[in-house]
């Protein structure tokens, strides 16, 4: 069934499993700019890693520089055990899903689908089997015979991802697949994708600039700023115990509080810190304010961390509402609480004065400084 | 509920009417702006044409005869002259299309800045009159021209080389006026194909050749015809340089049309021949209209 052609590439069924991705020392200049700046990266076999960073960050040159289509200065990529950095792009085996899908306007969805298995030779009949079967997964069963433009964006983002599995390549790659797609088709394509992946098991790197997509859908995310990855964690991590202030803010609202170290103390605004986690080590700290893990103060303060503030304002976002406040330093704070039916009325107004209290478990000091 | 009693009211009605009028008037006024070149098409084109239709009809005596066709059906001359023109059509098209195809490819993998400026050069000889251009190259290829003194200055070839006043000379100018109109659409179409198409074709395994003859290829062919299409059109009713660069070796139908009225004075056989060549022209537009969209010959659309 299986014919070489085209070099290395082929449908090879004793290699389809995942694989380690390696990269090692990437560095890609633009004149001075620093595109990629000594990047070096696991990506554990069948895992979904998102590259996630404002735009111009370099997570999309890092793709490109898998798929092949960026050529660095130096360093080392490995697929496996295989050294890839200079393979062009045709002989990597990668499934790419590109930003605007990139299928070919003249071929039918069968005929994009059924391209990459042509180049390899796969017999007719094979050939329409596995392009069918590639169709249903991404739920488009016998919506071969259409014409790119016949599809809406959502289709012709299945059709894509199609196309992109069909030759079982180990390793998928994916451009923010889902910016194009209205929000609700976005959110519902996160779930698809996310199962897909656990179904096919792929080593798969996503990229994006939604952190909530990234906090949905990956095991692991890996926050890019400047060229550099300023940390890789799971998701959780990420959001509960970020590393620096770039992915404090990067991920989630937050507004920070210088901290000064008193002895063995930590205190902000006037205000001794109690915490359960763990304070980095030097002097340069801040401590990192989320807005739902700040609450309204009604009782006795417990264990938690009280911050007098007075409310500047008060706004209602339906199911949750958002306050505004100072401290008497003159910082900006906001609360986020859930919303029930009678809560709003015992809010504080604005020029109120409110105690904002923070459980020592959601006090998370951070180290400052430039990331 | 307010509204719905508000909708009949008398001043509802009589801003109904204004909008209307408001509207007309402004459809008006468009039509307007187009009036001078309509007129401009009107007596220069419809009347002209029709009028030649008319006499084409008039025989030698004055009177309807259909004699100016017939003498083309019964002379073999004239049979001749029309392949003729076909011939010279089709190898310039084609020449165009080999010389055209890889300039337009090669620029339209440059950066925009540098493909504008190539386009530019491309564009330049619009700028200098036809017949400038076209005695240059009689300049250049006659016997004892520019190219013939340094080829055999050079000692690469002994003779002069036969380059003008022959099918050679004709084809070399034809193709040099030509080659624009060829190029731009079909730059055009490939500025317009996405990279990522052919990215997108290497990431499932397509070498950069087989991209090419798979993606690139089909993806431009629209502009390719579209010039082609132009080009050869152009041809069918060129008259400027084949007469000058071919000096009356290679006849067209065109200087059949003008040797009919300035030699013989015959308008009627003259018209005949425009109507002939016009008719067939349209005739290839048809058939090239049910493969290719007219609209990217002028660069519209996509």
């Amino acid at each position: 069934m299986i014919h070489q052609c085209c070099g290395d590439i082929s449908l090879n069924d004793a290699n389809r499993d995942a694989l380690p991705i390696t990269v090692r020392n990437v560095t890609k200049t633009y004149g001075k700019i620093y595109a990629l700046d000594d990047v070096s990266l696991d990506v554990k076999s069948g895992e979904f890693l998102t590259l996630l960073g404002p735009s111009g960050s370099g997570k999309t040159t890092l793709l490109m520089v898998l798929a092949g289509f960026t050529r660095p200065d130096r360093g080392s990529l490995k697929f496996g055990a295989t050294e890839m950095i200079r393979k062009p792009p045709h002989l990597r085996n990668v499934g790419m899903v590109f930003q605007n899908y990139a299928l070919f306007p003249h071929m039918t969805v069968a005929g994009n689908v059924g391209y990459p298995l042509r180049l390899r030779g796969v017999t007719r009949t094979d050939l329409a089997k596995r392009v069918e079967t590639a169709l249903e997964t991404v739920q488009l069963g016998g919506y071969g015979d259409r014409t790119i433009d016949q599809l809406s964006g959502g289709q012709k983002q299945r059709v894509a991802l199609a196309r992109s599995i069909v030759f079982e390549p180990r390793i998928l790659l994916m451009d923010e697949p889902l910016s194009a797609l209205d929000k609700k088709l976005r959110d519902r394509m996160q779930i698809e994708l996310r199962h897909l992946h656990e179904k096919l098991g792929r080593t798969t790197v996503y990229v994006t600039h939604d952190q909530r997509e990234a906090l949905t859908m990956s095991d692991r995310i890996a926050v890019v700023n400047h060229g550099r990855i300023m940390q890789l964690a799971s998701p959780q991590e990420l959001y509960e115990q970020p590393e620096n202030k770039f992915v404090a803010d990067f991920i989630g609202d937050s507004t920070f509080l210088t901290v000064t170290r008193q002895g063995a103390h930590h205190v902000a605004a006037g205000v001794t810190l109690k915490t359960t986690r763990p304070v980095p080590a030097g002097d340069d700290l801040l401590l990192m304010l989320r807005p739902e893990r700040l609450s309204l103060l009604h009782g006795e303060a417990g264990e938690a961390n009280v911050f007098d503030a007075t409310v500047t304002e008060l706004v209602y976002q339906g199911e949750s509402y958002l306050l505004y406040a100072r401290l008497p330093d003159g910082t900006e704070l906001t609360v986020r609480g859930a919303m029930r039916a009678g809560t709003f009325q015992t809010l504080p107004a604005a020029g109120d004065t409110a105690k904002l209290a923070l459980d020592p478990s959601d006090t998370v000091i951070i180290a400052g400084g430039e990331d | 509920m307010a509204v719905t009693q508000m909708n009949t009211g008398p001043d509802i009605d009589a801003n109904a009417g204004g909008l209307r009028t408001d509207e007309q008037r402004e459809r008006w006024r468009l039509f307007g702006l187009s009036s001078p070149a309509l007129l401009i098409v009107m007596v220069i084109l419809v009347i002209p044409t029709g009028w030649l239709f008319y006499i084409s009809f008039v025989g030698a005596n004055g009177s309807f005869s259909m004699e100016n066709y017939a003498r083309m059906l019964e002379r073999k001359s004239y049979a001749r002259i029309f392949q003729t023109t076909f011939q010279v059509s089709l190898i310039t098209t084609g020449l165009c299309i080999l010389i055209g195809y890889p300039l337009a490819y090669f620029m339209s993998q440059l950066p925009v800045k540098w493909a504008n400026l190539c386009l530019v050069t491309v564009l330049l000889p619009f700028w200098t009159s036809l017949l400038v251009r076209t005695y240059a190259w009689l300049v250049l290829l006659q016997r004892q021209g520019l190219i013939n003194e340094w080829g055999m200055g050079m000692g690469l070839w002994e003779e002069p080389l036969k380059l003008v006043h022959n099918m050679n000379g004709t084809l070399i100018g034809m193709v040099h006026i030509m080659l624009p109109f060829l190029i731009l659409p079909t730059y055009g179409a490939m500025r317009a194909i996405d990279r990522d198409y052919l990215k997108a074709a290497a990431n499932l395994g397509a070498s950069p050749a087989r991209a090419f003859w798979t993606v690139f290829l089909p993806l431009s062919t629209p502009g390719l015809f579209a010039g082609a299409l132009m080009v050869f059109i152009l041809c069918l009713g060129f008259f400027v340089t084949p007469a000058i660069l071919g000096c009356g070796t290679v006849i067209l139908v065109s200087m059949q049309i003008v040797s009919n009225i300035e030699l013989f004075v015959n308008w009627g056989a003259a018209s005949a021949l425009g109507v002939v060549l016009l008719v067939l022209t349209l005739m290839v537009l048809w058939v090239a209209s049910r493969f290719v969209r007219l609209e990217q010959m002028t660069g519209g659309g996509h």
